[in-house]
């Protein structure tokens, strides 16, 4: 197969800058020095067949400090928007390079409840583009739980569903000192990675630190063209730690800080220069409490600190500053009890949250003031909750009751603000509470060789920050300017959802179903009377309660093993929204797949996918969305484990995008293109 | 005599020996009522010395609320009951005009006369305003001319504007002082016709339609502004301003009168960025 490897000057391996070039050889010279080494072979490898399990959720594995890991993973240290891309039900929206927004059923963030290991933090960018998840990195955690519709209510009131990013902790395994060191690099975007993670674990004490810093440049898309502003650097440091007071007792603490700087934004009119969170929480686990077990307890706060900023845009209609903070507070208590049929868990959490944003632009006319003003109006919410869930064992089959009660405060803390939005809002009061339910039942029957899990739940939101006291904040997806009202009722979803499987020795399938019928569905309506803040927008956005929505996710997969080391797998998507005239829903995907085969033999693995989506026939001009072509892209990687007495070296390679497509997906915000043809190679090296 | 000047000398001591010890804890006899404001002209004459105090720094063009005191020189003291009135001249060097003003009343504290004037231009090298105060003070009639230094505002941004209007009357529209907020302002206005070169009086029931905008924010305006209505108790045309954010407004307007004819001002469109009647305000 010819490429047209080194066509293009600039993204290409054949002609290196300096640095690249020193870095690639560097690189090249530790495989090679790695090779010679005695290559042990025979590492056992169980892959657990995942088991039918009553919650429809999808596991995904991180863990990029373990051999294992790391062999079943395609790209090891790629960013966790990429782990998450490979999520069935989650789709990224793209802004830039960096900080990826995750879907969830064709859902955005103030739909799901997005937690690192069960805490509740909050992006302080008004403009969406510090998503939670790009305030960790895979050196920190083990799996993402994702979780769909409200079977993701364990951590918070959703209506999509929940994403859990459960952190890496050695949980006190006994394993004594352990150390890695990681790096990786791209050549399409000239990505460098440079990680190193030390674990200590002893049977009564752990403590695991890692850090982590990538640094990439502008990237290309499948036509040779540098996609200007989507470089970045961020560098993360994460420390947990665990003390086992006595036999029954352990405490906990974690700490992750993690600080981007530079990040471009190819498809925004700003970038951002700083993008920073401390995330830290304390701990204390118990495991028996009367008749209850489990008992598990934290409190944590962390603080994020976003700064958008526009002094590298060659040309703005106006230069402005857009720093914006949030700050939480929470805490969560869980217990569970296990009898014979029963298994019960019980959560009580809540949190605090300040959300403050502010904008201040520089007219081009020196003399004139600058002008301020308050784009979140140092929003407190306070939302406590209690979750319970019971698993109850039937014969051949099971069911799942859970419930989530929660009230919500939310307040304008600003005086500035709050007279901002009484321009708008004349009675608007202060302080508004929102009480907050859902209720689900999940059933899962076997009827051998078929696995048939239904469920039907109910549950609502109260209104995001933005949606509920925004202050001009601009969309440049569809070009207006949004305002929040506080009037909102909550949103509610009724849900059901289905699936049967059918598992053989060697082969497996599953067509899985779901529905939302969505009533108050909260959506930006044009309102024509209100003149536009932003130079060059088209107007102004209210949000507003649509009577109602619908949306609709059906798919079907497939996994064969064709031999014991060669699997097949592939998946087809549908997807539909549509509201109650019947007008098309934003950002709903086209129809999608996904087909692979994996090869993996003792200490070498391999995998080549294909990946692509139809064109998208159902999408909505209103609401700034223009037809997303179709497209089709593969990938190519290959990996190897080598030993050197009890420590390992593994080696990864692949090609992505290997025949240069030029594309974008309906999730690429203004049709930004995606990434052309990238070789990257990923090497660790594990001291036992 | 000796024993008078002894006296004096012993009144001048304590008068200095209490104001020295104004700062104790025990009532103060002589509180300056107007200490909050900014005495803008002093000045002697006929035994008297006339202050005039303002919430401004100086004079200055559009509305200026103004108040006098008149000290008896003699007894050192601040005379109560005088009956004052008022004319402001601008001497041009084609011609003389005087400019809206109020009669001037007793404000609360009786040695205290309250009015304001509205200066529709500033002074110059050659023109220049004066202010002659008439007043009567037990039934003996006095009267004093200063000059003024009338500036524009610090900002130099436009609070009054005066204009012939399509129905041929000259007019004088001056804003109300404001302090301006991120929010709903109470916003008012006077409205005056030029009767001739010295008489102005109140022109009521016309209505100014109100269209705030930001020239540097690509003529963003805001919602929720009410026209400014006549309000016969305060004599003033009163109205909300609505504003989004801090920084340079321009408040386009629109006079129109009983029968919602436009008397002066023009709609804001995409291509008529702004009304030939407004005000500033920088904030």
């Amino acid at each position: 197969m010819k490429t047209n490897l080194g066509i293009r000057p600039k993204s290409l391996w054949l002609t290196f800058g300096n640095n690249r070039c020193v870095y690639v050889l560097a690189m090249l010279f530790f495989l090679f020095f790695s090779k010679n080494l005695d290559a042990q072979e025979g590492i056992v490898e169980k892959i657990e067949d995942s088991i039918l399990h009553i919650n429809l959720d999808e596991v995904v594995l991180i863990s990029s400090r373990k051999a294992l890991g790391h062999q079943k993973q395609t790209k090891p240290l790629s960013s966790l928007d990429e782990y998450l891309e490979s999520a069935q039900k989650v789709n990224m929206v793209k802004r830039g390079a960096y900080a990826w927004e995750p879907t969830l059923n064709n859902m955005f963030s103030e739909r799901l409840s997005v937690t690192i290991d069960g805490m509740r933090i909050f992006g302080a960018c008004t403009d969406k583009m510090d998503p939670i998840t790009s305030y960790v990195d895979v050196s920190n955690l083990s799996k993402a739980h994702v979780v769909s519709g409200q079977q993701g209510a364990e951590h918070g009131t959703t209506i999509g569903g929940a994403m859990d990013l459960e952190l890496h902790k050695s949980n006190f395994a006994n394993t004594g000192l352990k150390g890695s060191l990681e790096s990786g690099f791209e050549t399409n975007n000239e990505l460098r990675i440079v990680g190193a993670a030390l674990d200590y674990s002893s049977d009564k004490f752990y403590v695991d630190g890692d850090i982590i810093y990538r640094k990439a440049e502008n990237y290309f898309d499948g036509k040779g063209n540098e996609v200007g502003f989507s470089q970045y650097g961020k560098y993360n440091f994460s420390a947990n730690g665990g003390y086992k007071v006595n036999d029954g007792n352990k405490l906990t603490a974690t700490l992750i800080f993690d600080e981007a700087r530079d990040v471009g934004y190819s498809a925004l009119p700003m970038d951002v220069s700083l993008a920073r969170a401390l995330i830290t929480s304390v701990g204390f686990e118990q495991d028996k409490l009367g008749t209850f077990s489990d008992w598990k307890s934290k409190l944590y706060f962390n603080k994020v600190t976003h700064v958008m900023d526009d002094s590298k845009r060659p040309d703005v209609p106006i230069r402005m500053d857009m720093p914006g903070w949030s700050d939480t507070y929470g805490f969560l208590s869980q217990l569970k009890k296990i009898t014979d049929k029963h298994n019960f868990l019980l959560k009580w959490d809540g949190f605090y949250n300040k959300s403050l944003a502010e904008m201040t632009m520089y007219p081009n006319n020196p003399n004139e003031s600058p002008m301020f003003m308050l784009t979140w109006p140092d929003v407190r919410t306070l939302n406590t909750g209690f979750y319970a869930q019971d698993q109850i064992d039937f014969k051949g089959s099971s069911l799942k009751l859970s419930t989530r009660i929660a009230i919500q405060n939310n307040k304008v803390a600003d005086e500035l603000g709050l007279n901002s939005l009484r321009i708008f809002y004349s009675d608007l009061e202060q302080s508004q509470n929102h009480f907050l339910k859902s209720v689900s039942a999940q059933y899962l029957k076997h009827l051998e060789p078929f696995h048939i899990n239904l469920g039907i739940s109910y549950g609502d939101r109260a209104p995001s920050v933005s949606e509920g006291y925004g202050f001009f904040l601009f969309n440049s997806f569809d070009n207006y300017d949004y305002i929040g009202n506080p009037g909102l009722k909550n949103e509610k979803s009724f849900e059901g959802n289905a699936k049967i499987s059918l598992q053989r020795a060697k082969f497996k399938t599953s067509l899985e179903g779901n529905i939302f019928h969505i009533s108050d569905y909260i959506i930006g309506e044009v309102d024509p009377m209100l003149s536009a803040m932003t130079i060059g927008a088209e107007g102004v956005k209210v949000y507003s309660g649509l009577k109602y929505a619908d949306l609709v996710n059906v798919s079907w997969d497939m996994e064969y093993s064709i031999l014991p080391e060669l699997k097949w797998s592939g998946i087809v998507s549908y997807h539909r929204g549509t509201d109650n005239d019947h007008r098309n829903l934003p950002f709903i995907s086209p129809v999608a797949y996904r087909s692979g085969l994996t090869y993996k033999k003792e200490t070498f693995s391999g995998t080549m996918t294909m990946k692509g989506a139809g064109k998208q026939s159902n999408f909505n001009g209103v609401f700034g969305e223009d037809q997303t072509q179709a497209y089709t892209v593969f990938s190519l990687t290959f990996g190897k484990t080598f030993y050197l007495s009890n420590d390992w070296v593994y080696a990864k390679v692949g090609l992505e995008n290997i025949f240069d497509e030029y594309y974008s997906t309906y999730t690429d915000w203004n049709n930004i293109p995606r990434m052309g043809r990238n070789f990257f190679l990923s090497l660790s090296y594990s001291i036992n | 005599m000796k024993t008078i000047k002894l006296v004096i000398a012993a009144i001048i001591f304590s008068i200095g020996f209490s104001s020295c010890t104004k700062d104790d804890d025990s009532p103060i006899v002589e509180e300056n009522p107007l200490a909050d404001y900014k005495m803008v002209s002093s000045l002697k004459a006929n035994a008297h010395t006339i202050e005039v105090y303002s919430e401004q720094e100086q004079y200055i063009i559009g509305y200026n609320e103004l108040f006098i005191r008149i000290k008896d020189d003699a007894s050192d003291s601040y005379i109560s009951n005088a009956e004052i009135s008022w004319t402001p001249l601008m001497h041009m060097s084609q011609m003389k005009h005087s400019c809206p003003k109020s009669a001037i009343v007793e404000d609360g504290d009786e040695s205290v006369y309250k009015g304001f004037v509205i200066f529709q231009m500033p002074g110059n090298d050659d023109e220049y305003w004066d202010l002659t105060l008439d007043y009567t003070i037990d039934g003996v009639a006095y009267s004093v001319t200063q000059l003024l230094d009338v500036k524009a505002p610090a900002d130099n941004k436009r609070r009054v504007t005066v204009f012939t209007g399509s129905d041929d009357v000259r007019y004088v529209l001056a804003m109300m002082p404001l302090t301006p907020e991120v929010a709903i302002n109470d916003f008012s206005a006077m409205l005056f016709k030029m009767e001739n070169m010295m008489t102005f009086s109140l022109a009521e029931n016309y209505e100014v339609a109100l269209d705030p905008r930001m020239p540097s924010m690509g003529n963003h305006s805001s919602p929720n502004n009410v026209n400014l209505v006549y309000d016969a108790e305060s004599k003033m045309y009163m109205g909300k301003l609505s504003l989004t954010m801090t920084g340079y407004w321009k408040i386009n307007m629109k006079l129109l009168n009983e029968s919602n004819e436009v008397i002066k001002g023009e709609d804001v469109t995409d291509e008529n960025t702004e009304s030939s009647l407004f005000f500033e305000l920088e904030f």
